[in-house]
């Protein structure tokens, strides 16, 4: 029993920074802006969280630092893209290559060094309780943060006026300007949220699971993030699902190997991008679902019509 | 054999340009030495050992030689270009210190036919190109020693990454020093498929202490297991360098690699006109492999027992592979008496007998 909870709480670690950096994503695409950059603003965040943390003591510090960093990113990229409408795709593969270069600059000075643990929740008595106290009532804060944005962004998206406003953009950026909307005003903010996010991502990798800064760290978990996104055919929902399920099978094909289960570990290691192929396959045999889910506009750049 | 990436491009390239301003300083008598190095010096590992075999050179002759070192280096085309810019501004004797860069070496070598170069843990030989590489397995064995008699739940975790002899190898010599001391004792391998993912190694370790395993091994590059045990409690063993700041509870021990002796040996050859290409394989004996950092927490005769076999071993009086030694599958590879030759150990491609599990193909 024991043990099947120390592996759904090493599931939760696997998945949360993907979790982050999807639902950032994910935001980012229902603009109708695709971002490939995931991977060069979580290994920023990585290094701004982890750095920061070590200076100051503060995790506090460290998780604002990578969140400032990621959105920089972003800013660079939404002034690439959306004021001198750089082609999307080139200009996030260059962020990604620009973001690896300044981490391994900026962590120069940091290698070798180690971080302490990062607080967690402890509610008395809750946190206690056998099995489901530390699985419910005991992890650290940015688990629970991670959960509560894939809530708000799937409530801003449903709920909210603004979210109308952004999938509208996503859907027709010439109409939404037409009736009044600053397009790129409003796929500016949400570019800043989505590269936010990915600094948390990266940082809850370099201040939490490790916790130590290496070069290159993040090791293609931003790619992993941005094929959630289509995974989840853009519901909030459903990217949580993704990175836990991609997140479980990860942690699940390493204990197997512990078990010694007879399978050949490169299978194994394949397994959690043979399970998120499959389920892309059955998702997306209603192409039409597919069609109405994808915002219209992606990738495609706006210019306001005079 | 290091994990790559785009940003090694663009710093290789720096640094190859900022090897090209250097000044060619035409002092007559200063020998040149050349470092090419495939991470940054600051990884705390593979390079930042090698670096200190240039400190030890640089130490050891002073003004008499002049050192240049390339960090970042990519396996590939960018090796072969750094390595040659070095030979065209004299170098006598040039390092080349990761696995992919033996072709690019050998090319180069071709054409430069009066300098020396020193290849790093790989197979092809030229009249001036010797390759150097340590006898890893018997660090390995030495700490298995100590990871057998320390373990409490007799499981001992071990993180690998490939299933090349050089890896194979080590988790054999690892159970064989563990065995030795501990009939009961049971390794658990997991195999992660990259030298470089501490995201992975992480989950991995964690894994393996979920599991029950209370010291852990690894043959990747990056210290998350050790700071994995240090969270948890329980031990680990360091990998190529002193991870002791990841662990300064967690780690028994560290094998740490020691290029110093070698480089200046073969620097000194250079001097003395009796350079010769040849292939070494040291290993504790030759000062090559340190065990480092054997903690105090150890109890006295466990490290004295460690230390004995670290003596033998490095005297040559014991051989961590002698016989009778069989493979998993019961096969008898070794007589009894008969110690494993170099061809052997070099292609390592099976578990020792003991060992559970099937290796990945």
């Amino acid at each position: 029993m024991e043990l099947i909870v120390n592996i759904l709480l090493g599931i939760v670690i696997a998945a949360t920074p993907l979790v982050f950096a999807a639902i950032g994503e994910l935001a980012v695409e229902k603009s109708g802006v695709l971002n490939l950059g995931v991977e060069g603003m979580m290994i920023v965040g990585a290094i701004a969280g982890f750095s920061v943390t070590i200076e100051t003591g503060n995790y506090l510090a460290g998780v604002g630092a990578a969140v400032v960093a990621g959105a920089l990113m972003a800013l660079l990229f939404g002034f690439l893209t959306q004021s001198l409408l750089a082609n999307q795709v080139a200009t996030g593969l260059a962020l990604t290559m620009f973001g690896l270069g300044l981490a391994a600059l900026l962590g120069q000075d940091y290698s070798g060094k180690a971080a302490g643990n990062f607080p967690k929740l402890d509610i008395p008595v809750l946190s206690d309780l056998p099995l489901v106290g530390a699985l419910l009532f005991g992890q650290d804060y940015l688990v629970y943060l991670s959960i509560l944005l894939v809530i708000g962004v799937s409530w801003f998206f449903r709920k909210t006026r603004g979210g109308l406003i952004i999938r509208a953009i996503g859907e027709n950026h010439d109409a939404a300007h037409a009736i009044g909307y600053p397009v790129v005003f409003y796929r500016y903010l949400v570019l800043l949220f989505g590269g936010a996010c990915a600094g948390l991502g990266g940082a809850y990798l370099s201040v939490v699971q490790t916790p130590f800064w290496a070069e290159g760290m993040t090791a293609g978990r931003g790619w992993i993030a941005l094929a959630l996104v289509v995974f989840a055919a853009w519901r909030p929902g459903r990217a949580l699902l993704g990175a836990y399920l991609f997140g479980g099978i990860t942690i699940l094909q390493l204990h197997s190997q512990g078990f010694g289960v007879e399978v050949e570990a490169q299978y194994l290691s394949m397994l959690p991008y043979l399970a998120t192929i499959a389920v892309l396959v059955i998702i997306s045999s209603d192409r039409l679902k597919v069609k109405l889910n994808a915002p219209a506009c992606l990738t495609q750049p706006f210019r306001a019509a005079t | 054999m290091r994990y790559q990436s785009f940003t090694k491009l663009a710093v290789a390239a720096l640094a190859a340009a900022a090897v090209v301003a250097a000044p060619a300083a035409v002092q007559a008598k200063k020998l040149k030495v050349g470092f090419v190095y495939v991470g940054p010096i600051g990884d705390h590992g593979w390079t930042y050992q090698h670096h200190q075999g240039l400190l030890a050179v640089k130490k050891a002759f002073g003004d008499k030689v002049e050192t240049t070192h390339v960090e970042n280096v990519p396996e590939g085309p960018d090796a072969e270009r750094v390595t040659r810019q070095l030979a065209q501004q004299g170098h006598d004797i040039i390092f080349t210190t990761s696995f992919g860069f033996m072709n690019p070496t050998i090319k180069v070598a071709k054409q430069f036919p009066k300098i020396k170069f020193e290849h790093c843990s790989g197979f092809k030989r030229a009249k001036n190109v010797a390759t150097y590489n340590i006898r890893y397995y018997e660090g390995r064995y030495v700490n298995g020693v100590i990871a057998g008699k320390m373990t409490k739940s007799n499981t001992v975790g071990y993180i690998a990454s490939f299933p090349i002899p050089e890896v194979v190898r080590g988790i054999n010599a690892a159970y064989l020093g563990a065995k030795s001391v501990n009939p009961k004792v049971k390794f658990k391998i997991i195999w992660v498929s990259t030298w470089f993912d501490p995201g992975k190694e992480a989950d991995a370790a964690k894994a393996l202490a979920d599991q029950g395993a209370d010291v852990i091994f690894q043959h990747t590059d990056s210290p998350a297991a050790m700071k994995l045990a240090e969270q948890r409690g329980i031990s680990a063993v360091g990998q190529a360098s002193n991870m002791k700041a990841f662990g300064p509870k967690a780690q028994l021990a560290a094998a740490v690699n020691n290029w110093g002796p070698y480089a200046v040996a073969r620097v000194k050859a250079v001097m003395d006109g009796t350079w010769k290409s040849t292939d070494t394989w040291g290993g504790i004996g030759a000062g090559m492999l340190n065990i480092a950092s054997v903690h105090e927490r150890i109890p006295a005769d466990v490290r004295k027992q460690a230390a004995k076999v670290q003596a033998d071993i490095a005297s040559g009086k014991f051989h961590p592979f002698t016989g009778p030694l069989n493979k998993q599958d019961g096969k008898q590879f070794l007589k009894a008496g008969e110690k494993a030759s170099d061809g052997l150990l070099a292609g390592m491609n099976f578990y020792v007998q003991g060992v559970e599990g099937s290796l990945p193909k």
